[in-house]
């Protein structure tokens, strides 16, 4: 079965006044139709800007200097304004990290769930306003004709995010990109927004990259996962195996620092030990090389190449042969 | 939503009523006899004084005071010392009309010209068009208004003899042009900086990220979602300006020979005209007062948020 997206050797580089630096280094995954992918990392390893520069919302510092995007075997960065407009919203859509700042404060709700449907399926502004207050009762929003004419402030952070998740699938997508849809919410809230999108998107045979620094919450939801570090993939594989079998010592890390359900709850959230490289600084060999346990000579002198484990996973780690001791 | 108004209305009187005490108080505190200014060098003891109690400047200071509240009350801004005694209210409602479209024009060339040079500017930041704006508004802000007219009327009005030179007459947009560009174009670096800042700062946000998501049309994005950001504080700057404008801009009168209310205003300075000046000053004050309002009540029309704060 041929990919519905198809991300290719993706660079991504950023202009600060510092200097340009590389946040995504050659970045290569595929989704199939129906589909959930995740992405893991931690903060900075480059999750959204790759969700970004899929959906080409990067802003005007960024610039894709290498790679492919393919959409339904379409090239995404050749669009033109109205291709990308007509895609956009209508086929792939996306869900923000946070609901407070990402609905408009000053236009109603029901504007912001209208404008898609008006704009992708051409409804008149009453058939709109319909499916508007049906789209809002999906998910879960009581009194949701009433609710159409109020402004955001008057949703809590869960409540707008049923709405962002509203407006995302709205046209009926065929893909689904979620950057941390749950970080900013309660934990109850959590649970039950990744609930409500696991149903929308079954029901719609919407495929999903879900992006989270929370290995457990992607591993739950997901059918592969990627592990990002400083802008590279450094594991893929089924939820499975990268939980199960992790061969990427940073993929280790990630897991030892989720906080187990049983026993007492640890003081501190653990976390891995050191920092992640700083952007812009080059650094020789691997990116993990100097927080990880098993660095050896080579780590720091030859950057890894991808390997391939058999499965369709992959690792990047000159030891990624070795399962964990 | 309507107890908030009341409110605030409440609280415009009472600014209202300080600067019509504080405008009391100076004009009584003024260096100089008014009395001894219109009775000329020459008149005796007697005369003044009896021009003084013609005046009520003899009275005692509250009962001018209260005398002074109750003719406000009723309009009535007092007799100018200079203008053989022509009722003040008159004369600025001669001098208003000038004013007021002076203002509207001035603001009108603000926006016209700001706005867009800041949205432009700010699309697409260190670009070329950009920098054009970025220079452009460096100029408007460097060059002074009466230079500015000055050279606008040499070459516009006396060499091409596109405009009149000065003075007003018929149509009356025609002579207010040029006199109205003046202002506005010293005003609009401003507004081009303002729009340009916050036009940035809101293209950041995530709500226009995800307007960009939805696949709007960019003239939606900019007009439904980022503009609408901007609005609160460019009507802040547009109400601020047209109440400050209302009191006259004496430059821009007197490089194109307008009769508006900042030519009065000094002219009457120039008199030691009390009565004048203190009536100039309250509808100045008044103006601005009343902008400031409006501009709250623009606010809470603009902004859920501003409404259920209050
Ligand atoms: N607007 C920006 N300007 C400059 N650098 C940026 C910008 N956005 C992201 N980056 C760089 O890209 C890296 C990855 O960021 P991001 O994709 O947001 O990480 P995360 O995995 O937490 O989502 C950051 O470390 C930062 O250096
Ligand atoms: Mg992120």
């Amino acid at each position: 079965m041929s990919a519905l997206l198809d991300v290719e050797d993706l660079v991504v580089r950023f202009a600060t006044p510092g200097g340009e630096h590389t946040a995504v280094r050659g970045v290569s995954f595929s989704v199939r139709a129906g589909e959930r992918v995740g992405i893991v990392g931690e903060s900075g390893s480059g999750k959204s800007v790759t969700a970004q520069a899929v959906l080409r919302l990067l802003g005007p510092a960024a610039t894709v200097a290498g790679g492919a995007v393919r959409f339904d075997g379409r090239d995404v960065l050749a669009f033109d304004r109205g291709e990308l407009r007509r895609w956009r919203g209508a086929q792939a859509a996306m869900v923000f990290q946070d609901p407070l700042s990402s609905l408009n404060p000053l236009v109603r709700i029901g504007r912001q769930v209208t404008e898609t449907l008006r704009e992708h399926l051409g409804l008149d502004r009453r058939a709109a306003t319909a499916k508007a207050a049906e789209l809002l009762a999906s998910v879960g929003i009581p009194d949701a004709a009433a609710r159409l004419r109020e402004y955001p402030m008057t949703f809590s952070g869960g409540m707008r995010q049923r709405v962002a998740i509203a407006i995302a699938i709205s046209c009926a997508p065929r893909l689904l990109i979620a950057d941390e849809p749950t970080t900013a919410l309660d934990v109850t809230v959590q649970a039950q927004v990744l609930d409500l999108m696991d149903g929308m998107t079954a029901d719609l045979g919407t495929a999903v990259v879900l992006i989270s620094h929370d290995l457990g919450v992607v591993s739950t939801f997901c059918d592969r996962v990627l592990v990002m570090y400083a802008g590279r993939v450094v594991e893929s594989g089924t939820a499975d195996q990268i939980v199960e079998d992790p061969r990427h010592p940073y993929t280790r890390a990630l897991l030892a620092s989720i906080p187990s359900l049983e026993g007492e709850l640890p003081r501190r959230l653990p976390s891995i030990p050191g920092t992640p490289p700083q952007p812009g600084r080059a650094h020789t060999g691997c990116a993990f090389a100097d927080r990880c346990p098993l660095a050896a000579d080579v780590c720091r002198a030859e950057d890894p190449e991808p390997l391939e484990l058999g499965d369709g996973r992959l690792a990047a780690c000159h030891f990624a042969d070795r399962s964990a001791g | 939503m309507t107890p908030w108004v009341l409110r605030r209305l409440g609280q415009m009187v009472l600014v209202l009523l300080g600067v019509v005490t504080l405008a009391f108080f100076m004009s009584y505190a003024v260096p100089g006899d008014p009395a001894r200014l219109i009775a000329g060098p020459n008149a005796d003891a007697a005369t003044v004084a009896s021009i003084r109690h013609q005046l009520g400047l003899d009275a005692s200071l509250w009962s001018q005071y209260t005398g002074f509240l109750g003719r406000l009350a009723r309009g009535d801004l007092g007799t100018s010392y200079a203008l053989h005694g022509a009722p003040v209210s008159e004369q600025l409602a001669l001098a208003l009309p000038t004013s007021a479209l002076i203002a509207v024009g001035g603001v009108l060339w603000q926006v016209i010209i700001g706005v867009p040079a800041g949205i432009i500017a700010a699309y697409r930041p260190g670009r070329a068009a950009d920098r054009i704006a970025t220079l452009g508004a460096l100029v408007g802000l460097s060059a002074p208004p009466f230079w500015v007219g000055l050279l606008l009327i040499y070459y516009l009005a006396y060499r091409l003899s596109i405009f009149p030179l000065t003075g007003l007459g018929d149509p009356m947009w025609w002579y207010l042009a040029l006199p109205t560009f003046t202002l506005g174009l010293a005003g609009a670096a401003w507004y081009a900086r303002m729009t340009r800042t916050q036009m940035i700062e809101v293209l950041r946000t995530p709500y226009i990220q995800l307007a960009r998501a939805k696949g709007l049309r960019e003239r939606t994005i900019l007009l439904r979602h980022a503009l609408r950001n901007v609005l609160t504080p460019l009507i802040t700057m547009i109400g601020m300006d047209f109440g400050y404008f209302l009191g006259g801009v004496l430059i821009i009168e007197s490089v194109f020979g307008l009769p508006g209310v900042g030519k009065l205003t000094y002219d009457a300075i120039d008199q030691l005209d009390i009565p004048m000046i203190t009536g100039a000053v309250l509808c100045a004050a008044f103006f601005v007062v009343v902008m400031n309002f409006l501009v709250d009540l623009a606010y809470a029309a603009i902004d859920p948020r501003v409404r259920n704060r209050r």
